[in-house]
């Protein structure tokens, strides 16, 4: 059906375009010159000099550790998650027992905690367990808050696949093992990739818990250098906008080569 | 789970029925998983983010400085959290914070993602643009925003036209406008994207009876796409309010609640209270408050509206 252009929201999208596209375009443009440039002419104004100081500087102060270190934490995160979630969600769909929904119930209401409300009680539970300062003190609360979305995406992915599939396996006298491994992983392969990429965006992303939890260069993480970054050395805004974009990066390259999944895993991020 | 609502009982009885016929066949016990494949993510679960969510109710009654072990003081963290006006007046900014969040970002997402919803290769080119905020983490944005709205070398000394002194830090008005425009610029995607998934799936039929009708653009909008986004909304508004009680990384790094307290939300004043002044015992106490505020909020605007009464909620997610 033809419909007449809609102008009202053809402006409005045109001003939103302009709002996200400006402080993108003014962030990229102050990362190639020169800091004395950018103090000296300030961000909107087009850069006469291009360096790329501002990003190996951004790796001399310490941005490589930190890098590997988020890796670290986010392989970490994604393995415990694929670990757990996959056995989890296989039950929630197929066991017959009643504790069974209870825990669906349980992993429902998490949904709700937010990771500020536990804080307090997670620094007293993980310095109490030694593991302060510690990236394995980040990266299990991380996987745990990452578990209720990643039950319900993956839960509703293997509720997709047809009962009669079950029902054959089972005629063959297969075992909840063999009916997970070659029928329930295999056929929920787009759920589990937007559980990857959900919890890997939490790992990357998060701050809060290697905020608390962390103290030192050696466990920080690429947020937290951020932070720090600004803290010590705010005037050098070129040399923290380029650590800002480097940051980014391999979200960047995920949203370019998987965007559906990544589109999805967003999504379960649920706005935090 | 559609049919529960409306299921009399006979209905129920014969599920029951049809239920212990099919566990009695063969197929039906073979291959079910038991409690046991759940087991090590529940436990796991339970003590990285239940136990934590009991241990702030027992800990709000107990005192702490962070080494040592806590000792049981009663009501005194409450008494002194309840009767600090630095925690009053952050709990009516927390307020105005979220609720300023939804006033902007919903009709934005809303406009924003009705227009997404539509087919034509422009929209598509574009979408990839708007959504790009989405894959900053809330630390890059406020970061990004801090530094472009820096008062010496930001973009509001460079238009004093528009700033004024160009300090937007600097008083509590334009520094509580910084923090709603910087969340709206950070979350209205998210929520754009609700919207548009939830307004493809709208049925074209209503809008071409609509059109037959001779209803024009702003009555199509306001009497099909608007109450057909119903459970978007509510979707959408209860991820605000939870999302808005609980600011802080903008708050930390943008403002840290200055002027003086004046942008000192509670979420931000718990941090300041536990990991600054090591006093746990106070920050347990304010976020259990959040954490009930932001349950009885969300459960008042599911009653309200409805919601619970009707189907699940990721629908319109997809």
């Amino acid at each position: 059906m033809r419909r007449r252009p809609n102008h009202l929201a053809g402006v409005g999208s045109v001003v939103w375009l302009f709002l996200v596209g400006l402080p993108l375009y003014v962030m990229l443009v102050a990362t190639v010159q020169p800091q004395s440039e950018y103090t000296q002419n300030g961000p909107l104004s087009f850069p006469h000099s291009f360096t790329s100081d501002n990003y190996t500087g951004a790796f001399g102060s310490g941005f490589g550790q930190y890098f590997l270190n988020t890796v670290v934490v986010t392989v970490c995160v994604v393995g415990l998650v694929l670990l757990l979630v996959p056995p989890l969600a296989f039950a929630i769909i197929r066991s017959r027992s009643r504790i069974t929904s209870q825990v669906f119930r349980l992993f429902l209401l998490g949904l709700a905690i937010p990771a500020q409300a536990v804080i307090v009680p997670m620094f007293y539970l993980i310095s109490k367990a030694g593991l302060y300062d510690n990236l394995l003190g980040v990266i299990l609360p991380t996987a745990a808050f990452c578990l209720p979305m990643s039950a319900l995406v993956l839960s509703g992915a293997m509720r997709d696949i047809s009962p009669e599939l079950f029902e054959a396996m089972a005629m063959d006298g297969a075992t909840p093992r063999r009916m997970f491994f070659q029928l329930v992983v295999p056929l929920s392969k787009g759920g589990l990739s937007t559980v990857v990429v959900f919890s890997a965006l939490q790992a990357w992303n998060g701050f809060l818990f290697p905020l608390v939890l962390t103290q030192s260069d050696s466990t920080k993480v690429i947020t937290l250098g951020l932070y720090n970054f600004q803290t010590e050395h705010g005037i050098n805004i070129p040399g923290l906008l380029a650590a800002v974009v480097l940051s980014m990066v391999p979200v960047l390259l995920v949203y370019l080569f998987a965007r559906r999944a990544l589109i999805q895993g967003l999504m379960g991020v649920g706005g935090k | 789970m559609t049919t529960e609502t409306t299921s009399a009982p006979p209905a129920v009885g014969t599920r029951k029925a049809a239920r212990r016929r099919s566990e009695g066949s063969y197929a039906a016990h073979v291959g079910r998983p038991g409690f046991a494949w759940a087991l090590p993510a529940t436990v796991f679960f339970v003590i990285f983010a239940i136990a934590p969510l009991v241990m702030v109710a027992v800990l709000s009654f107990m005192s702490w400085n962070g080494l040592g072990s806590p000792r049981f003081v009663g009501m005194d963290n409450w008494n002194r959290v309840l009767d600090d006006p630095v925690m009053i007046k952050s709990i009516w900014l927390t307020l105005l914070v979220t609720v300023l969040g939804v006033v902007i970002q919903t009709p934005l997402s809303i406009l924003l993602g009705v227009w997404a919803a539509g087919q034509q290769r422009n929209r598509a080119v574009l979408s990839v643009i708007y959504f790009v905020p989405l894959l900053l983490s809330s630390t890059a944005v406020s970061v990004l925003w801090r530094a472009l709205l820096d008062p010496n070398f930001g973009i509001p000394a460079q238009a004093t036209w528009l700033f004024g002194d160009g300090n937007l830090f600097g008083k509590q008005a334009s520094a509580i406008g910084v923090l709603a425009f910087v969340s709206t610029w950070q979350f209205t995607p998210f929520h754009t994207l609700i919207y548009q998934g939830a307004a493809r799936a709208i049925p074209q039929v209503l809008y071409q009876a609509a059109e037959i009708d001779g209803a024009g653009r702003c009555r199509q909008f306001f009497h099909i796409t608007l109450p057909q986004l119903r459970n978007s909304i509510i979707t959408s508004m209860i991820l605000m309010i939870v999302g808005g009680l609980t600011t802080f990384e903008t708050v930390l790094i943008l403002t840290q609640g200055g002027p003086g307290a004046d942008t000192t939300i509670s979420a931000y004043y718990m941090y300041q209270k536990a990991f600054k002044s090591f006093d746990f015992g106070a920050g347990a106490a304010i976020a259990l408050v959040l954490v009930v505020a932001a349950t009885i909020i969300s459960l008042i605007v599911v009653r309200v509206s409805g919601y619970d009464k009707m189907r699940s909620s990721m629908e319109g997610l997809s």
